[in-house]
């Protein structure tokens, strides 16, 4: 099957309102008739959800979690990128555009990225509508700090808790429309399987976690929205739950999936301790506005730091090695998070890391402390300010600006970020790949949408901060509920979609078999073994860097440890009840099954892009070197085994950008 | 470090619960309260027994999802945290750590330390909103300005994570903290002050309908509540209350 992009003709900056005017809509009355089930409650499903129940569709939601406004999206920090250029500093929905395709390293959907810089401006006054309490200035408009990959100051914030105040703005939203009866919410519960009747989705199997009941739920379309597959990393900044069981098990139905090696690596996270570790904890990008990474220039010094002989805050300052600055002058500390991470991999790599495992950088406030400060110090108008009021004052306004990741910081290693430099390592954050979809957002399962994380064409190689959560709420509050109309269109007459079909009931039966098979099983290792030995392969294989040789290693390995996991892997308690070991070992599965298509992708894409860094293909300066042949988007078709999956491809084109070497120097 | 645990084990929301004792070895200081318990499980698991069963998803302190009471205290012994924030290093070789339950009619168990905490939920559907459409074609962000005292009270008040620790806390099992932070946040606001009064009745009517007691001010809640909620807001909800009454 060709893929086709259904990218509408005409100029980039025309395309979506002239899609928009032609498409196919249902009109109210037959809205009434329709049903549609949404599978994660995050910024994408949760606005989609609410979007969709306001339009007068009926609207089914499930979430593993207890409530909807669990949902992982709550814990991002830094903010949410809009084209408003309420700074007058040159900003555009064209710049945008062009910073998140550049940001992207050219991998990304041209007409979907334009479409998302428009919708933008929208979303900002959307939430404020809803209550969302973003920062203001003393003037009463709204605030607006920097994020790495840009050059202007488009990121709106509410403290260090952007992502919990859109999100907490989607389920309020929804509330709305669960107390109408539009939305029907089905908490702690788990999309276990898609229906395909005719070739179109039509329902769901899902799972009671709470009574391990299994049940058939029909619609006339169903969206994912079940965010991305961090997690097969064992560990990540991903919320323990978060899994790819959703959008794996449509692409195990005919959803193809994209670019799974796109994986990003955040530069600024707490860096681990010890083995026992059950997830990493991310510390803001929007601390690198105001924070200057550095490593001691000396090796000695690094020993000595190590050795608790000498304290970073003793170091002079041209014993410091400011490596960003001196690496990328233009951009500095707020180059995009794939050059950060691999920067800061350097330095450790070459012996400067400064904790006991060596795999930690500073992130110092202390510079901006003093900035601040006296600039504070002269709005008060206290002239000859000693050093300490400065600090004091500066610190205040730090304090106001991060306080509760400065807050999470201490609490968590235990020591004052105010008085001594962070120590930061990069970690799993985000999957830049996903379910192929178009540019109505639908996968090649007619009738089965992907939206936000888990759906693969806004970033590209590379997503730029404050870009997810823009995402999540442009496919939910304005681009899904267009286009879906589209599709829906053609079944006013369809009529309510029975769940008493052999496709149900052949569904039904396959997820009871698996159950079965695992509270049965009685091997003799836990799940978390499992993911631990998957998480391992993954992040020395298939992590930072990755070549050919481990690559093909880790192909094995995975494989070798699937058949393991499908022998040997113990999952104690019973089927109908409350089982969290059960519930992990479905996933784990899944993740078991994706890991190797990860590392398949990942040895095809002979390139660096993004966060995907081939050692073979890099510039002399150690920079990610694209390859022109290889400016396509990888479809995986599933065929049974990964290393059988059917690569397709899906040419990138630029027509409205130049395709250049990405260079933040 | 060597640790004992008593720890409330129930099997489902019909049977009777009982405390029981395990012990855990070889701790580490720098471990998480719930890495703590993920050993506990790994132990159970491989002993063939039945693992506790724990709510928890972000492990950051933001999902609200974490809920155990600790040595008598909602989140534990820590201040200003989440159970998943909660580090070993606040305990010290050889103690005994009892662990429960958020305890409140209102939030029944549904297996050993997870509760059902949909009441809250249900409060929020009586009015937890602001009845405006998700179309986009609202006025611009910037047309209303917010003072930056209004704009930062209501951020505080937003910043609830509807753990439930609030309730759990209480002598009274009261929702007031909770519900008084989302009534706050929305009366502080311009957008918000359109259906003040019909949110805040319908918002605490709910609140008595699932069970929730009353609030005595013994402030309790503010105390444990992980992300310092302030009490004034259960203030500037009786006010509202008070407003939409005459």
């Amino acid at each position: 099957m060709a893929l086709d992009s259904k990218v509408p003709q005409g100029p980039i900056k025309d395309k979506w309102t002239t899609y928009k005017d032609k498409i196919n809509l249902v009109n109210p009355a037959n809205k009434r008739h329709i049903d549609v089930i949404v599978v994660g409650t995050g910024l994408a499903g949760g606005s989609a959800s609410a979007t969709l129940a306001e339009l007068g569709y009926n609207v089914k939601a499930f979430a593993y979690q207890d409530s909807p406004r669990r949902a992982h999206s709550i814990a991002a920090q830094g903010g949410i990128n809009a084209a408003k250029n309420y700074q007058g500093d040159g900003d555009s929905t064209y710049r945008l555009f062009y910073d998140t395709v550049k940001g992207g390293d050219y991998r990304s959907r041209e007409a979907n990225v334009y479409r998302l810089a428009e919708v933008s401006a929208n979303i900002i006054d959307q939430c404020v509508a809803q209550g969302v309490p973003f920062a203001r200035d003393y003037g009463g408009l709204l605030d607006n700090r920097s994020f790495g990959g840009v050059l202007v100051s488009r990121t709106f914030y509410a403290k260090g808790q952007t992502g919990q105040q859109l999100l907490l703005g989607a389920y309020s939203a929804m509330n709305r429309q669960i107390a109408r009866g539009k939305i029907e919410m089905f908490n702690r519960h788990e999309m276990l399987d898609v229906v395909v009747v005719d070739g179109k989705a039509r329902g769901i199997i899902a799972r009671n976690l709470v009574t391990g009941e299994i049940e058939r739920h029909s619609a006339h379309a169903v969206v994912i929205a079940s965010g991305g597959y961090g997690n097969v990393y064992f560990l990540s900044t991903n919320a323990m739950g978060s899994n790819v069981t959703a959008a794996w098990k449509i692409h195990k139905k005919g959803a193809h999936f994209a670019n799974p090696c796109y994986t990003q690596i955040h530069p600024t996270c707490i860096p681990r301790s010890g083995d026992y570790q059950s997830k990493l904890t991310l510390m803001s990008e929007s601390l690198r506005n105001d924070g200057r990474i550095w490593v001691p220039k000396h090796l000695k010094d690094v020993e000595a730091i190590k050795a608790g002989t000498l304290k970073p805050t003793q170091l002079k300052e041209e014993d410091r090695d400011y490596y960003l600055e001196r690496r990328y002058p233009a951009f500095g500390n707020l180059v995009p998070r794939d050059v950060a991470s691999r920067a800061a991999k350097e330095r450790c790599d070459a012996g400067y890391g400064v904790n006991a495992t060596g795999e930690a950088v500073y992130l110092d406030f202390a510079a901006s402390f003093v900035r601040y400060g006296k600039e504070q110090a002269k709005i008060h108008g206290i002239t000859n300010a000693s050093d300490a009021k400065i600090k004091e004052l500066g610190q205040a306004i730090v304090k106001a600006k991060y306080g509760n990741l400065f807050q999470m910081y201490e609490k968590i290693v235990d020591e004052n970020p105010y008085e001594t430099p962070m120590m930061i390592y990069p970690a799993v954050h985000y999957t830049m790949g996903g379910v192929w979809v178009d540019y109505n957002l639908m996968t090649t399962i007619p009738g089965c949408y992907a939206i936000g994380e888990a759906n693969f064409s806004d970033h590209g190689a590379n997503r730029l901060g404050a870009s997810a959560l823009m995402q999540g709420l442009a496919d939910g509050y304005f681009v899904l509920p267009y286009t879906i109309g589209d599709y829906l269109a053609d079944d006013i007459r369809t009529g309510k979609i029975s769940t008493e079909t052999p496709e149900f009931e052949a569904a039904e039966n396959e997820v009871q078999e698996r159950i079965d098979f695992f509270v049965n099983n009685k091997g003799s290792n836990s799940v978390d073994y499992y993911h631990k030995k998957l998480g391992k392969i993954m992040w020395d294989k298939c992590g930072m860097s990755r070549n050919e040789e481990d690559l093909k290693t880790a192909i094995q390995e995975i494989s070798d440890l699937r058949k393991d996991f499908w022998k040997n892997v113990n999952v104690p308690g019973e089927a109908n009840e409350f089982n969290e070991q059960l519930a992990k070992a479905g996933r784990v599965a899944d993740f078991l099954e994706l890991g190797e298509l990860f590392a398949k992708d990942a040895l095809v894409r002979e390139e660096s892009a993004g966060g995907h860094f081939r050692e073979e293909h890099q510039t002399a300066e150690g920079e990610a070197k694209r390859l022109k042949a290889f400016q396509f988007v990888s479809a995986w078709e599933y065929k049974g085994e990964p290393k059988d999956a059917i690569l397709h491809k899906e040419a990138l084109e630029y027509e409205n950008i130049e395709v250049k070497e990405r260079s933040y120097k | 470090m060597n640790l004992t645990l008593k720890i409330w084990r129930q099997k489902n929301p019909k049977s009777k619960g009982q405390m029981v004792d395990y012990k855990v070895t070889e701790i580490s200081e720098h471990m998480s309260f719930l890495e703590m318990m993920d050993v506990l499980n790994e132990q159970l698991i491989s002993n063939g027994e039945e693992p506790v069963a724990f709510d928890h998803d972000c492990r950051e302190g933001i999902c609200g999802m974490c809920s155990m009471y600790i040595n008598g205290e909602a989140h534990g012994p820590d201040r200003g945290i989440t159970t998943c924030q909660l580090h070993m290093r606040m305990f010290k070789e050889g103690d005994t750590i009892t662990i429960e339950p958020w305890r409140a009619a209102a939030f029944p168990v549904i297996k050993d330390l997870a509760v059902d905490r949909s009441a809250f939920d249900r409060i929020q559907h009586a009015g937890g909103y602001i009845s405006v459409n998700t179309s986009g074609n609202t006025q611009d962000a910037n047309a209303i300005p917010i003072a930056k005292e209004a704009a930062d009270t209501a951020m505080d008040a937003a910043t609830c994570i509807g753990c439930g620790a609030c309730v759990a806390t209480c002598k009274n099992s009261s929702a007031m903290l909770f519900v008084g932070a989302k009534v706050s946040q929305y009366a502080l606001l311009p957008q918000g002050q359109v259906e003040a009064a019909d949110r805040v009745r319908n918002m605490v009517a709910q609140m008595d309908l699932e069970g929730f007691g009353n609030c005595t001010n013994t402030g309790a809640c503010e105390v444990e509540c992980p992300k310092g909620i302030s009490l004034d807001n259960i203030a500037r909800m009786n006010r509202e209350l008070m407003k939409a009454s005459i």
